[in-house]
């Protein structure tokens, strides 16, 4: 039995100077954004704003200067993504790249992949997003069938990629494609690549959610030429590629965050109504994110000191998305104030919000099955 | 962990396992005092880990007795380990002599500490003192007539003791302290100003609770990959799984919440930590309890198994010192008082 490893990660005192800082600008900058919109955080798209977060040196910020970024820690990084999110800034432009596609071209990509691709990211500029899951790949990401084949001077790609966030807005996807058949070999032949999604032959189509908005989207592929220097790594090498980009899309605090500007209008509204008996459930809450913010640290900690959390991501994944989903249900329970999609309380528009978004927690970044599938290998049940 | 801790944990785990096993924790469970187990601990000089060296102690840190308390959960050691360490902690604090033997916590009750010649007697009465039977002191923290909070110790053969047991079958005595003369009195250390003894003993619990996890984690794990049913063992089943792995999170969000806690103890700058570490215990406990046993079947409900030396252990330690709900009530009262903004301040305030 593997075990887990969560040794505490203290942010310096150096951090303090920034998170105020971070604070004051959001401050500002914040004060026009509706709620609701603010309620969806990384997931609300703001090309303006990721363009003002950009010039204040916040994007990239532990990356290397001579690829736009800015050399500092991830401590100090960990301190803008947990103030933006607290805030309910809009990051959804710039988060991927930042928190996931930039690290992967610093570790796996070429120097002319970095030199044209990291400094346009760095200044809020251009925007990433991911292409793994297909109409028949979703958890099984090894099913990936959208091929890319070998042509002079690169790959003609043809096929399917759904769900992918963002897409409608990004410039470029990093995709996960199929680049050799072999049945015996499911994680093999599977290769990362750089698409820039204005090439010819991508048709991009938003899909509408549940709640009303366009997040993600099903971009289809016919004999879409790719260059050979947009390939990524190694070529067969994606699974392995691919495994290690998720520790980071796992263990962030967006994985514990996403419900808490429901969590500050939930005591608004229950300081208003005067109910007693709450607080054993707020404070219930609030060890419980005080706990998953020590969780994610260690792991930023881990990440930091270029260790491979997999498993300490999948659990804090794991806990964050249930914790973050149980939100609307336990504002519900205290509350009872019906959720609206206008009018009505503050509250009750965020709580309209996370009502309907809350079900992706557990499904986006890799199904709760999933993240315990790999817990369990972990122990050695599998 | 750095090179002493390693070293520690070593000495730790081999004595332990040397010495508590199911034979003892079931003579235990009948009333008989683990002597041999005691002496173990007692002459390596565990029970002082956190006694200044000038004072007779190993002068560690807390995260070093963390490491400790967790391990006597883990292996469901039937003796006041973590309550000799923390006592002799906050009587060597207090610039007050550390005794031998074990020492428990008189908390939880009405005591009153007055003037009596030259010294001071307490009076009061208690419930659910741990080992209360099997120790030679208490120490209890109560106001002085100059309103200053005191340590006092007072030797237990000078009070009048109801046995009892919580369902892990550990001693819980009830005491009566009447014009109980107090053998060493002083002011508390100020490191532990603002705290109860309900606050150390609720980390104590905490940090047996996550050992306690830890071994329910390692049984589960063993019995579903040695447990065949349909043809395989149980553990190949993804619905056994998906339940071990839920138990492995919670395991491990307990043992960073008591671990944090120990650290904010260790570096001088507690606030709410403990009761954050006894909510998320309580919490994990009731998860992984009902897991284990779900994937124990009948045989983990038998007597002659040994899950519920851990199992029942949890049941009683996360209502002792404070259930998750009462420490919780007091968390979300503190949230609560101040406006929503001031939550976001106080969870970055570290």
């Amino acid at each position: 039995m593997q075990s887990f490893r969560f040794d505490l990660c203290e942010l310096p005192e150096e951090t303090k100077g920034l998170r105020q800082e971070v604070r004051a600008f959001l401050a500002e900058e914040l004060k026009d954004i509706p709620l609701t919109t603010r309620a969806q955080t990384w997931m609300s798209f703001d090309g303006e704003f990721s363009k003002k977060v950009g010039a204040k040196g916040w994007i990239g910020l532990t990356w290397p200067k001579k690829y736009g970024g800015h050399e500092r820690t991830a401590f100090d990084r960990y301190v803008v993504l947990e103030e933006m999110l607290a805030a309910g800034a809009p990051v959804g432009a710039h988060w991927i790249a930042d928190r996931q596609s930039g690290p992967l071209l610093l570790k796996f990509g070429t120097e002319e992949q970095r030199q044209t691709f990291l400094e346009p990211v760095t200044k809020g500029e251009s925007y990433f997003c991911i292409g793994m899951s297909e109409p028949d790949s979703g958890s099984d990401l090894a099913a990936t069938r959208t091929r890319a084949v070998k042509a002079d001077g690169g790959w003609i790609v043809n096929g399917t990629k759904l769900w992918t966030s963002g897409a409608q807005h990004a410039h470029v996807m990093i995709a996960l494609f199929r680049t050799e058949q072999n049945p015996e070999n499911r994680h093999g032949g599977l290769t990362q690549f750089l698409v820039d999604l204005k090439t010819p032959g991508i048709s991009i189509r938003p899909i509408t959610d549940l709640y009303g908005s366009q997040h993600f989207n099903e971009v289809v592929f016919e004999d879409v030429f790719v260059p050979d220097n947009r390939l990524v790594g190694t070529e067969g090498g994606g699974w392995a590629q691919v495994t290690a980009e998720l520790s980071y899309e796992r263990s962030g605090p967006e994985r514990y965050l996403s419900s808490y500007l429901l969590l500050v209008e939930l005591i608004r509204e229950l300081q208003a109504q005067n109910k007693p008996g709450a607080e054993e459930e707020i404070g219930r809450l609030f060890a419980h994110m005080m706990t998953l913010r020590q969780m994610s640290l260690s792991v930023a900690g881990m990440l930091e000191a270029g260790e491979n959390p997999t498993l300490e991501a999948s659990v804090v994944k794991d806990l964050g998305a249930v914790f973050e989903q149980d939100m609307p249900v336990i504002a519900h329970k205290l509350a009872g104030a019906p959720p609206t999609l206008s009018g009505g309380s503050d509250f009750q528009q965020v709580l309209g919000v996370l009502t309907q978004v809350a079900p992706s927690f557990s499904l986006r970044g890799g199904t709760k099955e999933i993240l315990r599938g790999i817990i369990a290998r972990g122990l050695g049940l599998r | 962990m750095n090179e002493f801790q390693i070293i520690l944990s070593e000495t730790i785990q081999r004595l332990l396992s040397d010495h508590v096993s199911r034979d003892l924790i079931v003579a235990s469970e009948q009333g008989k005092w683990a002597h041999d187990l005691w002496t173990a601990l007692e002459e390596n000089g565990l029970t002082k880990v956190l006694v200044s060296e000038a004072g007779g102690g190993a002068g560690a840190q807390w995260s070093d007795a963390a490491l400790l308390i967790k391990a006597a959960g883990e292996h469901g050691a039937p003796v006041p380990f973590g309550e000799t360490i923390v006592a002799a902690w906050l009587l060597d604090q207090a610039g007050l002599p550390v005794p031998d033997g074990a020492m428990t916590l008189l908390e939880g009750g009405n005591l009153s500490l007055t003037t009596q010649g030259d010294g001071f007697v307490l009076d009061g009465q208690m419930a659910g003192v741990p080992w209360a039977s099997s120790s030679k002191h208490g120490i209890a923290m109560a106001q002085g007539p100059d309103g200053d909070m005191r340590l006092c110790c007072i030797s237990l053969s000078d009070v009048q003791l109801i046995p009892g047991m919580n369902v892990a079958r550990e001693a819980r005595d009830r005491l009566i302290l009447e014009k109980t003369h107090v053998i060493a009195s002083a002011p508390c250390g100020p490191s532990v100003l603002g705290t109860t003894l309900r606050h150390w003993g609720a980390l104590i619990r905490a940090l047996q609770m996550g050992g306690a996890l830890q071994r329910l984690l390692e049984q589960s794990v063993a019995y579903a990959n040695e447990r065949t049913q349909f043809g395989k063992p149980i553990g190949k089943f993804q619905a056994i799984q998906q339940q071990l792995s839920v138990l492995a999170t919670q395991a491990a969000a307990t043992g960073v919440a008591t671990n944090y806690a120990a650290q904010a103890v260790e570096k001088g700058r507690l606030s709410h930590e403990i009761a954050v570490a006894k909510v998320r215990a309580d919490e994990a406990a009731n998860i992984a309890t009902s897991i284990a046993h779900q994937v124990h079947g009948a045989i983990g409900f038998t007597y002659e198994h040994t899950l519920h030396f851990a199992t029942r252990r949890l049941w009683s330690w996360r209502a002792e010192y404070g259930a998750g709900c009462d420490w919780a009530a007091e968390l979300g009262a503190q949230v609560m008082q101040n406006e929503p903004e001031a939550l976001w301040p106080l969870v970055t305030q570290k």
